[in-house]
């Protein structure tokens, strides 16, 4: 009787509501696909991507990146400037004006002390808050009244749009996490599960690393949205079946990450079901090149600054390395339209972009010979492998385990073989890879190899604290705990100050300079390698309306306005 | 047989307590970071504060003794005040996942359902079909049945199952779209509809497996039979009269299933570590998949708990089996 | 239940497997010979274990001299000549890309799918017998020597179970870690790594051989023909490798089998774990593995590696039949 009278319920629904104007809850279920499974929806205790994009459903930032990297209102009613009042002129406070009558998921209000408890629980000792970068320099947030809310920093911050800004720092609700400060934080599983939102969707069942089942939020803002009256997430498998899923058999109408070759790709998009959609952030693919010695003999001191590496420390072979290779068939056989060439490590927002370094992208193996040639790297024994001083160019090369990353390592072999290098492939399983157990020799870290191939990204659109990576004691080192982000052990002195004064600079112009001058030093030396301008990829069905990807902010950001194409 | 088995029941708890130290200093040896899956852009000393946060910080015997305490202790009292009611273990920290932060034995008792109704079915059936097989290619050895049954087992043996998996989703789900090529772990079995349906996403990850268990254990069945079929006493036991299914099905069966004991009771604790790359395919997620989870992400307490408890199975079904061993034949004595 | 030599009361029943009269067929003929030579002389009666022989010889004797005559490099890129289809799709489809330069076509990045094969088989053979002979012996001899010798059966079926226990994944990496860099110094990198992984499927997979063992002499053990050998004085060595052995050959050959599979399967999952070999050098788990995802579009592609390991699988088998019937005095000459 019950399911009858629902589906009668469906059916009037259906009939009643013209595609223009949709209901609440009235296209059904909504199936996501994420191939890695969310183990919690609390960002603030994970840092995943994946638990970041679950948690992005339900809890929401006051201000978010729309499409062009450019901030939107979120939770408030605009964006504060130093022009409109809201930010401060000595840069030090940021005032946030809560958008009026906001609910919480379970009813109450939203207000200004959630927003100062988040950054009191992300702050507070002993939590392991995985953002707690997003929080740097407060050191308070005032709550004058129930929707105003200002940041106060120690420094002036030239961009104070960190805090409670993105899918990584949203708002948490203070009535179910305060007794989940510090150390308690893990004890709160039901809170970790559940959390109280104010986005579209609310948890009914969280399974961990499998599936949660979401349904619209009763008392989210517009109370048109969400479309979709429940949501499956589904997680695990792999990024080959979670394609699949979408494009060919139709089982799912959204898929995270299908990152396949394109050739599969265009095969499971000919099915006619789906689509696969890319966006462009900051994401480079590139090979670092050690400059310190890594040979084990060395022991300790093993690829540390006190041992030059033998022979990349030769600028001219660092150079022939990225001569030799050949950039736009390594993106049209990795990652076609989700991947373009580049020859800077510092890519995008455009202003940052540098156009100094456009030729690496045709191949020149005769240039590289020739270069190697005339730097004196000639192949004496015959045996294919050029040398001097009784150093032969003969490279070990890492990279994670994945299939376009070893498709990648096995063309670039047969080009640098082509150049008179010899290469010794290694590939490292991710968990290991990425690890930074100083217990591990395979970290990427550690770079116990002469070159290794990943990729990276910043966070928003703001490349200060990613140019940053490359000062001299960025370098990993065992004081460090072979922790640290110059892989290349480049030390510079001209860098290291165009750092600093990187931190004192505010104009958006002078920064745009000094970053494309930093870029523009590594491409030179040749110490970092770009191979490819990776793209954000998902799949969706055909069936699926309002995907808005963009690489800025969580990919379910606007979920709330997707909505089913009848 | 009584003593023997108390004898080493008792036996069995020094062996887990070596088994699982092992383990523990195994796992806290392998290079390997909790950190590994958070991205790159999250800076160095943050991930270090999140390590802290995670107790890994304290050296490695201390933790042992934690988890110890965790998983002896407050587990069963968390477990008997979920009975009786009572509360013992109020305030007590039980063994929670750093992936999750949630207690690990609550996702143990939730990926239950799927591994025994997938993994636990596949292997039950690959036992049921393989044993006729095994007994029938035997006793009609070199015949049509037998030579098929060879090429079969063998091909499902030496064709992994990432490769059977998917060629069965694309032609089931992706051209004829029969079956759904992801399952579904939230499904409620309440009517014969859902049952059908039930039925429906199990037939393939089943299939699989129970091809792969079968193969295995025909294979046993077959050669420990063709061993006593041309025993002495088997020639006795037909000279005096016997029917000839009696003198198959009752002596040579009874005499052969020592080593078939010895693979199926080797087979069931792996029906609980699951089996990770068919529930991989098909997206079964259950015990397989959280412990290959967990080892990627590093998730001591839960790789060490679930390391346990097969090791734990192991030891009992090893021991079933060397039970057995003395009820099929009694020549065999222990004592 | 009844005892295996119990007395029944049902009727005679005539079989028509008669042990003693097919026996009685060959003693004509059976002057004294050596007994491999007799060996040698029932397994080459057994069909299916010359069929198996003859496809592993030649499959051997592909791998090993096979890149004399074809000899393309398998690692050799060559972007222009890539997803070339195999030669005998010209029958049915005109319009295919064919090459009689590549007859089993190429991959993604044009390497040649024949000289891959031909490649792949030699390390996956390598390994595969290399791995599935120390599991083997490693197995038989704890699973015999607990089995037989009680005061080892404890200590040695205890730390069988701690072999089963040990998660696979960490116990490899750490493996890894120990190992890789002396061995790579000691070998260099290629027979390094080879003996790395041989050593590592091999001390990862004897628990199952050496449960069934010990199961088996378990039971044998008790057996009439070992007591009264014992009651001559036959010493523990001899009661092994005369009595015990050669009554549990049948399950150690399904194990080989078994092993055999295992081991050329294992050894293409290690190298996601950077165990195993580099990633461009192929094996037959590695071809079949990584063509997975291009299944529809390219069949060929994961079927015939998946041949080559299936038909070796299944020769090694009909062999290990084939010995057994060959070793075993009661059905010799049948």
């Amino acid at each position: 009787m019950k399911l009858t009278t629902a589906l009668m319920g469906a059916a009037a629904a259906l009939a009643l509501a013209p595609a223009a104007f949709a209901e609440r809850g009235s296209d059904g279920e909504l199936k996501i696909i994420y191939w890695q499974a969310p183990s919690i929806m609390n960002p603030y205790l994970s840092g995943g991507t994946k638990d970041i994009e679950a948690a992005a459903l339900v809890i929401e930032p006051l201000a978010r990146y729309d499409a062009a990297g450019n901030l939107t209102p979120w939770l408030v009613e605009d964006i504060p400037t130093v022009e409109n009042g809201g930010v401060s002129e000595d840069l030090t406070s940021i005032t946030w004006k809560l958008k009026d009558g906001i609910k919480w998921s379970d009813g109450t209000p939203f207000t200004s002390a959630d927003v100062r408890f988040t950054w009191e629980y992300c702050t507070a000792e002993g939590g392991g808050c995985a953002q707690t970068e997003k929080y740097k320099d407060v050191v308070d947030v005032e709550t004058p009244d129930e929707l105003t809310a200002i940041v106060k920093f120690s420094t002036p911050k030239p961009f104070p749009y960190r805090p409670f800004v993105g899918g990584e720092a949203p708002v948490i609700q203070k009535a179910q996490f305060q007794d989940c400060m510090g150390p308690k934080a893990p004890e709160c599983t039901e809170a970790n599960f559940n959390p109280v939102g104010t986005g579209p969707f609310v948890v009914t069942d969280f399974r961990p690393n499998d599936v949660i089942s979401l349904k619209a939020n009763d008392n989210y803002r517009d109370p048109a949205k969400p479309a979709f009256a429940t949501v499956t997430f589904k997680g695990g498998g792999d990024a080959m079946a979670a394609a699949r899923s979408v494009l060919e058999t139709g089982e799912f109408d959204y898929a995270w990450n299908p990152q396949l070759a394109p050739d599969v790709i265009a095969e499971m998009e000919a099915a006619g079901k789906g689509q696969v959609v890319a966006a462009f952030g900051t994401l480079v693919e590139r090979i670092m090149v050690n400059l310190t010695d890594p040979n084990p003999e060395l022991g300790e001191e093993r690829a540390t600054a006190k041992h030059p590496h033998p022979f990349l420390t030769d600028k001219a072979v660092r150079q022939a390395l990225s001569m030799a290779i050949d950039r736009p068939l390594l993106v049209e056989i990795g990652y076609g339209k989700a991947g373009t060439t580049t020859c800077n490590v510092l890519p995008a927002p455009e202003v940052y972009a540098s156009s100094a370094n456009d030729s690496c992208l045709v191949q020149d193996i005769e240039g590289a010979n020739k270069l190697l040639d005339e730097a004196g790297w000639v192949d004496s024994d015959g045996d294919g492998i050029r040398d001097k001083d009784g150093v032969q160019l003969s490279l070990l090369f890492q990279t994670s385990t994945n299939a376009v990353r070893q498709d990648f390592q096995a063309l670039i072999k047969e080009w640098w073989k082509m150049i008179g290098v010899e290469t010794e492939l290694r590939n490292i399983d991710a968990s290991v890879f990425f690890g930074g157990d100083p217990g591990s020799p395979d970290t990427y870290q550690k770079l116990f190899a002469d070159v290794e191939m990943y990729a990276n990204n910043f966070d928003g659109t703001d490349p200060e604290a990613y140019m940053a990576n490359w000062a001299c004691d960025e370098a990993p080192r065992p004081e460090t705990q072979w922790q640290g982000n110059n892989m290349p052990r480049f030390c510079s002195e001209e860098y290291d100050a165009m750092v600093a004064e990187m931190a004192k600079t505010g104009d958006i112009n002078k920064r745009a300079e000094l970053a494309k001058k930093m870029n523009d030093m590594l491409m030179q030396e040749y110490v970092i390698i770009p191979l490819v301008y990776r793209g954000r990829v998902s799949a969706h069905s055909n069936t699926l309306g309002g995907v808005n990807m963009h690489p800025w902010d969580s990919e379910t950001y606007n979920a709330a306005d997707w909505y089913r194409i009848k | 047989m009584l003593t023997f088995t108390i004898r080493r029941l008792i036996l069995a708890i020094p062996t887990l307590l070596f088994i699982s130290l092992v383990i523990f200093a195994l796992l806290e040896f392998a290079p390997g970071d909790p950190m590994a899956q958070v991205p790159l852009t999250v800076p160095p000393e943050v991930k270090q504060a999140m390590r802290e946060a995670l107790g890994l910080g304290q050296p490695w015997p201390i933790r042992f003794v934690k988890w110890m305490y965790q998983f002896f202790i407050v587990e069963p009292m968390y477990w008997i005040d979920g009975i009786l009611g009572t509360t013992w273990a109020e305030g007590q920290q039980r063994v929670i996942s750093w992936q999750t932060r949630g207690p690990v034995m609550d996702l143990v008792a939730q990926r239950m359902p799927q591994t025994l109704w997938v993994v636990g079915m596949s292997y039950v059936i690959g036992v049921l079909i393989a044993l006729p097989i095994g007994i029938i290619s035997a006793y009609r050895q070199y015949s049509w049945f037998d030579q098929i049954g060879t090429f079969v087992s063998m091909v499902g043996f030496s064709v992994p199952t990432f490769f059977t998996g998917v060629l069965l989703i694309v032609i089931f789900s992706v051209n004829l779209g029969w079956f759904p090529s992801i399952y579904d772990t939230t499904h409620v079995v309440n009517d014969w509809d859902s049952f059908l349906f039930q039925v429906r996403q199990m037939i393939m990850p089943v299939s699989v497996l129970a091809l792969y268990n079968a193969a295995q254990i025909s294979r046993f069945m077959r050669a420990s039979m063709l061993d006593n079929l041309n025993q002495d006493y088997v020639r006795t036991a037909r000279a005096k009269g016997l029917s000839e299914r009696a003198v198959v099905l009752v002596h040579v069966v009874r005499n052969s299933m020592i080593p078939v004991v010895t693979v199926i009771a080797l087979g069931v604790p792996q029906v609980f570590g699951g089996a990770i790359i068919t529930e991989q395919v098909f997206k079964v997620n259950g015990l397989g998949q959280l412990l290959i989870t967990a080892i990627h992400a590093n998730d001591l307490p839960m790789v060490q708990t679930l390391t346990f408890i097969f090791a734990v199975l192991i030891v009992l079904f090893n021991l079933v089996a060397d039970v057995l061993y003395g009820l099929l034949d009694p020549r065999i004595r222990y004592d | 239940m009844t005892r295996p030599a119990a007395h029944g009361s049902d009727p005679v029943n005539p079989s028509s497997h008669d042990p003693i009269e097919t026996v009685a067929d060959t003693i004509g003929e059976a002057y004294s010979r050596s007994q491999w030579w007799d060996v040698w002389r029932q397994f080459r009666h057994h069909t299916g274990a010359m069929l198996g022989l003859t496809f592993l010889l030649f499959i051997t004797a592909a791998v090993l001299f096979g890149p004399i005559f074809w000899d393309i490099d398998p690692t050799k890129l060559d972007i222009r000549a890539k997803d070339i289809r195999p030669i005998y799709t010209a029958i049915w489809d005109s319009g295919a890309k064919v090459s009689w330069g590549h007859p089993f076509g190429t991959d993604n990045l044009g390497r040649d799918t024949m000289a891959k094969l031909m490649a792949g088989g030699r390390v996956s053979l390598a390994v595969g017998w290399t791995a599935m002979f120390l599991a083997l012996i490693l197995g038989t001899l704890i699973g015999v020597a607990a089995g037989y010798f009680k005061k080892l059966d404890g200590i040695l079926m205890r730390m069988t179970d701690l072999f089963l226990a040990l998660p696979l994944l960490p116990l490899l990496l750490v493996m890894m870690l120990l190992f890789r860099d002396p061995l790579r110094k000691a070998f260099g990198p290629e027979m390094g790594i080879f003996i790395l992984i041989v050593v590592v499927i091999g001390v990862t997979s004897w628990m199952p051989t050496a449960r069934i063992v010990r199961g088996d002499v378990l039971a044998l053990k008790e057996r009439e023909f070992v007591l009264a050998a014992r009651s001559i004085g036959t010493s523990s060595t001899m009661m092994i490798t005369r009595h015990l052995l050669p009554n549990v050959l049948s399950p150690i050959m399904v194990s080989a089998t078994l092993g055999l599979a295992n081991a050329i399967i294992t050894e293409s999952a290690l190298s996601f774990l950077g165990l195993g070999f580099p990633s461009d050098f192929p094996t037959w788990g590695k071809l079949l593995f990584d063509s997975v995802d291009r299944m529809t579009q390219f069949p060929e592609r994961v079927v015939w590696p998946g041949i080559c390991i299936s038909f070796t699988v299944l020769s090694v088998n009909y062999i290990g039949d084939g010995l057994r019937d060959a070793l075993d005095p009661r059905i010799r000459g049948r």
